[in-house]
């Protein structure tokens, strides 16, 4: 095994377990605070990846430079999505489990609803750019610049995310509200606006997930199904509620698929499903669970 | 008394609408029987899940993976045996699985118990996937054909079968039991009853249906492939059809499943390139609106429009 190879699988399992971690601490949210288990979550990853296709095609803006403009674009919509149709259906749901069941539902009817506006008005054909698409050398290995550059802005975008649920208020909001609803409401937080805001989040994370997988994937209408499932075993991983546990269980995710990728690439699916059911069974609160 | 009398009147009912089904084929074009063929598939789907996640409130979305066990017990064993073993197999094989889920996933409550199942279904796909490419080195199965009408005609009896154990199972003490569990399972076990034996076994009963079921829709659609046989959309379609009726009683997920699969045949043909969008909205719909399923609204507009008697 050169040493070449060994870096090539460690940049892809950190970009790719960056990407995971982006996408699950995003359904965290949306399930583990506002309880919306969120079967469309991979479609917001496609709607981000293709509003940087099309910023890049028709106006020249650089991809980066769409992480500003496709984040706010998505979390509005994610904000409307939870304002008008889960807000309602919390309403009228009698009790939490009830809201989640039939809310997962609803979820579901969104997908297709998304995926079939995506088909209708994009087309179903394979899309794709060209960006920052040239070797560089460094440390004496060469890399894809593109990948080293989505490597770095998921880092930083992580971090920045991380700082925010910790520090800002808004984000102390958040954790109170996932810790427990009456509580943070008899202290004086607006619980049904962080709800809205963390739903709106998660598809604010999801877009940028999308952004960043563009620059290096092809897009279809339809590519937004696998990354939902990698956001629930990734959730299931590190436990609900439980954001830093979405970003370690992104990162194991990312690495072992990315290894069994090169080992019998038709497999990494399976082992990732594998991993979900054991961690369910044996550990259902998950690996840093409460 | 009265109770009786509803039972007497819906087992006529139940008589009469097999009767008229066994004699369709000999007044309609073939078309219906085809169409009707489909919606039959969907109630049986419909009322085996609701016998299970009715009562008990696990939601499994998994319908599609034992449906496609039995698709594949189809394919493989389609040209060995007679077509009878082949959809006795399918069921059985469907079962087997159900009741090692059953038992594998023991501890697993409300939202993980609907998310094991949906990874289930993934996994098996993915898995059948990899299968059919590396080791038997093809993408999918062609089956033997078998004529239209004796489709039908399993699928009918597969229909009758499961309305009535559904019905069965409902009445008994096992209806109770289950019912219990879905209200508060730890206190069901306080009572004494063994949560875990009912659970499993139920759940295997309704995997045996979708099973069968899998087992004669296979001859119809002459090729599968793990994408088809394992399509999640399957796993959700049977919620709504039952949440759509209203899971309560039994007319509930077989009214849900009769309407949506002839509303869907409609949009189907009227309108090809918005059928899967018009599909999610209505999904959205009826959720959102329809908690209690028609047999729900219905309740609701009757006990409206009648003054209800004092001290009753």
């Amino acid at each position: 095994m050169s040493i070449t190879l060994v870096f090539d699988v460690a940049i892809t399992g950190l970009i790719m377990g960056g990407v995971y971690a982006l996408i699950a601490m995003g359904l965290n949210l949306q399930y583990g605070v506002a309880r919306v288990l969120n079967v469309s979550h991979g479609e917001f990853v496609m709607v981000g990846a293709f509003i940087t296709y099309f910023a890049h095609k028709l106006f020249a803006i650089n991809p980066l430079v769409s992480l500003v403009l496709c984040g706010p674009m998505l979390f509005i919509i994610g904000l409307f999505i939870y304002r008008t149709l889960f807000q309602y259906i919390r309403r009228s749901s009698e009790a939490l489990d009830v809201f989640e069941g039939r809310s997962m539902l609803a979820s579901f009817g969104l997908l297709y609803v998304i995926q079939n506006i995506a088909l209708l008005w994009w087309g179903p054909n394979v899309k794709a750019y060209s960006y920052l698409n040239y070797p560089i050398r460094f440390l004496g290995l060469t890399f894809e610049a593109n990948r080293l550059v989505a490597l770095l802005f998921t880092l930083v975008m992580i971090t920045v995310f991380y700082l925010f649920v910790v520090h800002s208020k808004v984000g102390k909001a958040i954790r109170a509200a996932a810790q427990n609803e009456k509580s943070a409401q008899l202290i004086g937080i607006n619980v049904p606006a962080v709800l809205g805001i963390c739903f709106g989040l998660g598809s604010l994370l999801a877009g940028l997930a999308g952004s960043i997988v563009s620059m290096m994937r092809e897009l279809t209408p339809l590519m937004g199904f696998p990354y939902l499932i990698i956001a629930m075993i990734v959730l299931v991983l590190g436990g609900t509620g439980n954001i830093l546990g979405s970003l370690f269980g992104g990162l194991i995710l990312g690495g072992v698929t990315t290894v069994v990728m090169y080992v019998e690439p038709g497999l990494s699916l399976v082992v990732s499903y594998v991993i979900f059911a054991l961690i369910l069974l044996i550990r259902p609160e998950g690996l840093l669970g409460r | 008394m009265d109770h009786t009398r509803g039972h007497l009147r819906n087992g006529v009912f139940f008589l009469l609408s097999m009767l008229l089904l066994g004699a369709l084929p000999f007044y309609t074009p073939p078309y219906t029987t085809v169409a009707v063929t489909s919606i039959l598939m969907y109630v049986v789907l419909t009322v085996s899940w609701a016998m299970f996640c009715g009562p008990t409130r696990y939601m499994s979305l998994a319908t599609a993976t034992f449906f496609g066990v039995g698709m594949y017990t189809s394919a493989v064993l389609g040209e060995r045996l007679p077509f009878l073993l082949v959809v006795g197999f399918g069921g059985l094989f469907s079962f087997s699985i159900g009741f090692l889920t059953g038992l594998i996933c023991l501890r697993l409550r409300g939202f993980y118990f609907a998310i094991f199942t949906f990874g289930l279904n993934e996994l098996v796909r993915n898995f059948a996937l990899w299968w059919e490419a590396r080791v038997a080195h093809t993408v999918g199965r062609w089956l033997v054909l078998v004529d239209s009408l004796t489709v039908y005609y399993y699928m009918l009896a597969i229909v009758a079968m499961t309305i009535l154990v559904a019905f069965l199972v409902g009445r008994s003490r096992y209806g109770l039991i289950l019912y219990s569990i879905g209200e508060d399972e730890e206190a069901a076990a306080h009572i004494g009853i063994n949560v875990t034996r009912y659970r499993t076994v139920f759940f295997a009963l309704s995997c045996l249906f979708m099973g069968m079921a899998g087992a004669v829709m296979a001859t119809k659609w002459a090729y599968i492939d793990p994408r088809i046989a394992f399509n999640p959309i399957l796993n959700f379609t049977p919620v709504l059809m039952a949440l759509f009726g209203g899971v309560g009683k039994i007319v509930g997920p077989i009214l849900g499943a009769g309407v949506l699969t002839l509303a869907s045949e409609v949009l189907l043909s009227r309108f090809p390139y918005y059928y899967m969008l018009l599909y999610g909205i209505i999904f959205i719909v009826i959720i959102s609106f329809l908690p209690d399923g028609l047999v729900g609204l219905a309740r609701r507009l009757r006990k409206d429009s009648l003054i209800s008697p004092a001290g009753s």
